[in-house]
């Protein structure tokens, strides 16, 4: 819309590609079990799965019924089971009962697991331990990556956030480093690696790894850079509520592995609608990146352009209506269509941030990342919990306070979460020891000093480990730094200026005028640096662990000319959200490149500190 | 919720981040409903939309697709209905996905020759050999060597799926160079595979010392004995290394699972004497005092015929609620009964150390709810000590008054309420947002605006007693207008 794409943007490669090669390593996977057979799915595989097979391709390969994982008994009278699974210890102890249960019922049939992306050791242990092993077969399905849109690639895979930052479980980074791999195989490798954060480290050296087994590649790079961030660099963006349409849209509706079901609220009939938001809708896509204040304007006048358009029937003869009716008409229906969808949806998010506020809930945030105001944002918060309003908003404005502010005042900290649990449930100091453990909230200590068992620790260090070991601590004692990492790199624009939402100036205007995303901001400042020269305060504050590497086919200048080195792969390890793709765009445009993203999954504040509860069983 | 003071509101106004409102009354919003009329009322003369809807692209799932059919589950299934396969007319989807593309003959190196590029030649033979046959590859090659090899190679071997053998790692220091190994391949997978043969083949003392020095393999430790719920393991291994707040929280964490109340009650009982900080030792005494109270107050009002039970029948039971809900709940069906009562206000109020202000949010709610506003008036009662009454209350009338109206609470209650905000400027926004026509009128009577009185008679109703007021008030030539 107010912006158009530059005319030499670069081509983006086409994904496509990956959906066909994981269909049909699905179908070969299949085969490998001949016969009639009943397909047991993870609930949460179900919607990747639609994206690249249907039930027609499933049932070509002989699969008979299809169930959903649930881990209750099951009824099925087929002598071929087959389950397509996460690799989690639950879902396999449950696979192992029922192989039990049929041994006791001395029914005969055959299983087979097939794990994706991988399989665990931990989940074959429990087959072997509950004496089925060998009575099931195992396999891998090493559907790493689903395209999302054209330059969104998804690891589909959201538990990895809590088990790497918060478990401290590193089952994932293999994964991360073969799905680069992945890409690498099939579009041709990258003549620069940027990273910074502990997890891209090390998905960086399994990727490597991975490399230098694989016979080296000569093919002309598709990429040019890629770009590692590890989520926990940079917690407050994704804290952020989201102003931007598309980020709207999954805050309030959800969306799910690009699509979002609309509610009768927004379709103005009794039913829900499932809707594809990608680049395929035209209307969406105009309006995805902008401002929400900005996309009101915007459907207006589609609205008016298109009774103009419907209008040209009038006065019209037959031959004029024939050919109206044949080459227009139906995309004016369409677009019909998906305007009145939007303009439904946009009306429907409206009515929900009135009611709850919005506009007090943005100034409270503003407030923070300014750090104006900060008793009065207490005040605001307190007040927020103290009403029961919304369990996540609660908690968010809290991490968020504690973020900016380097952890609360003992004092405040106190009586915060007393008052937390007075209103979410006492349960929820299991959540605030999680949140303690990943930094996102804490009580400020008088001294750092190193907690007892922590020193204790150290004396029994011996040299080999002391390196890690240090790393662990570090990460987990860390400290945010917001306030000077934000005046360092100017995160905050200076107040009082006017900020145009309509002629956005930097990224800033994801938030409003009011931030510009760390994680967006450190690529944008690597980039134009071509490394991290200059920014060695900044790493300093963000606990080092960055790294630029230049690959082994860098190649000769003059392929710098080629689109290809104007592409930029960013791998997000722990998630990242609509508005900070938005912001990459934004960036892309400015400067005439393209991003491909790749994330674990989609994130959002909500899903975000969701994964971090722990009051229920 | 509003900020007090009315500079804030400047600084807002004037600042960069008056980006967009999401008030009714904005003209985006009414421009957005227009423009929705305007969509909504274009006719378009074909009857058929309906069927248009599943035909183009952006309707959603495509009919046939997975989680469209999965519908029924097996254990719903096994309710009766034993209908096989949901009964579905995939052509729609089938002329927009089937490919007529098989597997095999990908890997027979050959491609049926198709509309798309070739497959197998859009990429070399590595690349495919990396991806897909990997799994017809016997594994088996070198079983012989296996149990010779080092731990690098044996670490090698295990991230590559290929066999492997622990056995020859028998001594104590073998095992930790294996471990070790692992780790520094960051390769978790393997982490915790070697971590289940040292949980076999080492006592967990020595396991448990040996992990202290090693905080990634610990981690994945930990981590994996959650995962097998092997709880009683990770308490002893918690309590080893000392980390006993953690252990306290892990075995806290367990009252979760348990559904019955009153074994909930006793396990949160028995957690009381678990190394807490002291803290959440505190919050943890109020929960297990929490169900305890719950557990009675439920089981009395549970058959409770009182009046207000009748009136306003419970919705759900009030087990295992938060303690504000159960403070509500007692404002709501409990109030007035004297504080020696579990389930009277104050003794909540008292037992779980609430706030005055939290107190009054609470029982302001739930009164006005019950449209009791002589409960509501005497929540703000405070006589001085000359024993005059005086309204007080540590929130801010504003707030009041935005809970009343939540509660659809009718104007001459709002209207006492406006009028106790202090500040003018606040008192007006209040009075005009919940259209309160006195106190707006008497505020600008105050001001000796007369201009905006003039203004404001024009939004009302003419001949309406509040339009007569304003015209009387025009027409008093006692009044010393400013403007």
């Amino acid at each position: 819309m107010a912006h158009t794409e530059r005319r030499d943007a670069p081509e983006l490669p086409d994904f496509s590609l990956l959906k066909r090669l994981a269909r049909d390593q699905l179908i070969f996977l299949l085969e490998q079990l001949p016969g009639k057979k009943d397909l047991f799915i993870d609930a949460d595989l179900m919607s990747p799965l639609d994206r690249i097979a249907n039930v027609t391709i499933l049932k070509q390969h002989e699969v008979d019924k299809l169930y959903k994982v649930e881990l209750k008994p099951i009824v099925s009278n087929s002598d071929q089971l087959c389950f397509l699974i996460r690799p989690r210890i639950q879902t396999v102890k449950w696979i192992s009962d029922l192989v039990n249960s049929d041994k006791v019922a001395g029914r005969f049939r055959r299983y087979k697991i097939i794990f994706t992306p991988q399989k665990f050791y931990a989940c074959e242990t429990v087959l072997e331990e509950q004496g089925v092993f060998g009575d099931v077969t195992t396999d891998e399905w090493n559907f790493y990556i689903l395209p999302l849109d054209d330059d969104i690639l998804s690891l589909e895979l959201p538990e990895f956030f809590r088990d790497n930052f918060l478990e401290g479980d590193q089952r994932w980074v293999t994964t991360a480093g073969s799905a680069l791999h992945l890409l690498q195989s099939v579009y041709g490798s990258f003549s620069k690696v940027y990273g910074i954060g502990r997890c891209a480290k090390m998905v960086y050296e399994s990727w490597r790894e991975l490399m230098e087994e694989g016979e080296q590649r000569t093919r002309q790079p598709e990429f040019a850079k890629v770009f590692l961030i590890d989520r926990d660099v940079d917690y407050v963006t994704p804290l952020c509520s989201q102003v931007v349409y598309e980020g709207l849209v999954d805050d309030i509706f959800r969306i799910k592995c690009g699509s979002v079901e609309f509610g009768p609220d927004v379709t103005s009939s009794d039913k829900s609608i499932k809707v594809m938001l990608n680049s395929q809708d035209k209307v969406f896509n105009e309006i995805r990146n902008e401002h929400f204040s900005n996309v009101f304007g915007f459907l207006s006048q589609k609205a008016k352009n298109l009774q103009t358009a419907y209008d040209k029937r009038r006065g019209m003869d037959i031959q004029q209506m024939k050919a109206f009716v044949a080459d227009e008409l139906k995309g004016l229906k369409q677009e019909h269509r998906l305007l009145s969808l939007h303009i439904g949806a946009s009306e429907s998010m409206m009515k929900k941030k009135t009611k709850q506020d919005f506009q007090e809930l943005l100034k409270t945030e503003h407030s923070l990342l300014e750090g104006f105001e900060i008793r009065e944002c207490i005040t605001y918060i307190e007040e927020h919990i103290n009403r029961q309003v919304s369990m996540i908003d609660s908690l968010r404005l809290l991490c968020l306070l504690s973020i900016t502010e380097n952890g609360l005042l003992s004092k405040d900290y106190k009586s915060l979460k007393a008052q937390y649990f007075q209103s979410y449930g006492i349960d929820h100091l299991l959540t605030f020891a999680n949140l303690r453990q990943l930094g996102l909230l804490e009580e400020q200590q008088a001294g750092e000093t190193l907690t007892v068992m922590e020193s204790k620790v150290g004396k029994l260090v011996n040299d080999k480990t002391v390196g890690k070991l240090t790393d662990a601590f570090s990460s987990l004692a860390k400290k945010s730094n917001f306030r000077a990492l934000s005046k360092r790199l100017a995160l905050v624009p200076k107040s009082g200026e006017e900020y145009d939402l309509r002629v956005p100036r930097d990224m800033a205007y994801i938030f409003s005028g009011a931030y510009i995303p760390l994680s967006c901001k450190l690529i944008e400042q690597v980039l134009e640096r071509d490394g991290w020269t200059g920014l060695e305060e900044v790493t300093r504050m963000l606990n080092g662990q960055e790294f630029a590497v230049t690959g082994g086919s860098s190649g000769s200048e003059a392929r710098n000319k080629t689109d290809a080195q104007r592409i930029v792969l960013v791998m997000f390890l722990g998630g990242c959200t609509f508005s900070e793709i938005s912001a990459l765009r934004f960036l892309g445009k400015e400067r005439g490149c393209r991003f491909i993203v790749v994330t674990t999954a989609i994130t959002n504040s909500a899903r975000l500190l969701e994964a971090l509860l722990d009051n229920h069983a | 919720m509003s900020r007090a003071k009315p500079e804030d509101d400047d600084y807002w106004n004037s600042s960069k981040f008056k980006a967009f409102t999401f008030d009714d009354d904005d003209d985006e919003f009414s421009q957005l409903k227009e423009s929705k009329r305007a969509v909504n009322s274009i006719l378009v003369d074909d009857d058929d939309d309906e069927d248009d809807v599943e035909r183009v692209s952006w309707s959603g799932e495509p009919v046939g697709s997975i989680s469209w059919s999965v519908k029924e589950t097996a254990s719903s299934i096994r309710s009766g209905s034993e209908q096989s396969f949901p009964k579905i007319d995939t052509t729609p989807s089938l002329s927009k996905q089937g490919s007529g593309y098989s597997l095999s003959s990908l890997f027979k190196g050959k491609s049926k020759p198709g509309a798309f590029q070739s497959f197998s030649e859009s990429f070399s033979d590595t690349s495919v050999r990396t991806y897909a046959p990997e799994l017809r590859k016997p594994k088996s090659d070198g079983k012989d060597f296996v149990s010779d090899l080092s731990p690098e190679e044996t670490v090698r071997r295990m991230q590559k799926g290929r066999p492997f053998s622990l056995e020859k790692f028998r001594s104590l220091q073998d095992k930790l160079l294996l471990l070790d190994e692992a780790v520094a391949v960051y390769d978790g997978n393997v982490i915790t595979a070697v971590l289940i043969f040292l949980k076999k083949s080492l006592s967990k003392e020595i396991l448990f010392r040996e992990l202290m020095a090693r905080d990634v393999a610990l981690r994945h430790y930990v981590h994996y004995l959650k995962e097998m719920g092997e709880q009683k393991l990770l308490v002893e291994l918690l309590k080893a290394l000392g980390r006993t707040e953690d252990m306290a929280l892990i075995q806290y964490k367990e009252h979760l699972n348990i559904k019955d109340e009153g074994r909930r009650r006793d396990f949160l009982k028995s957690c009381l004497s678990l190394p807490f900080s002291q803290d959440d030792a505190t919050h943890v005494q109020d929960h297990y005092t929490l169900l305890e109270r719950q557990i009675i107050i439920e089981a009395s009002d549970k058959k409770a015929d009182a009046e207000i039970f009748k009136k306003f029948p419970r919705k759900a039971s009030i087990l295992n609620m938060p303690i504000i809900t159960t403070l509500y709940y007692s404002c709501f069906y409990h109030y007035g009964e004297s504080e020696g009562t579990f389930s009277s206000p104050s003794n909540i109020r008292k037992t779980f150390r609430i706030s005055e202000k939290q107190y009054i949010l609470t029982a302001l709610g739930a009164r006005a709810k019950l449209k009791s506003w002589f409960d509501v008036d005497s929540l703000f009662n405070t006589k001085n000590w000359l024993g005059y009454t005086k309204k007080r209350s540590p929130i801010g009338f504003h707030k009041v008054v935005d809970i009343l109206h939540k509660n659809s609470a009718p104007v001459s209650v709002l209207q006492e309420y406006v009028n106790l905000i202090d500040d003018t400027e606040l008192k007006l926004s209040v009075a005009l947002k919940y259209k309160c026509h006195d106190v707006v009128i008497n505020t600008y009577r105050d001001l000796k605006d007369r201009q905006q009185l003039v203004v404001y008679r024009e939004k009302l109703e003419r001949d309406s007693p509040e339009y007569r007021k304003i015209q009387e008030l025009l027409n008093n030539v006692q009044i010393r207008w400013k403007n």
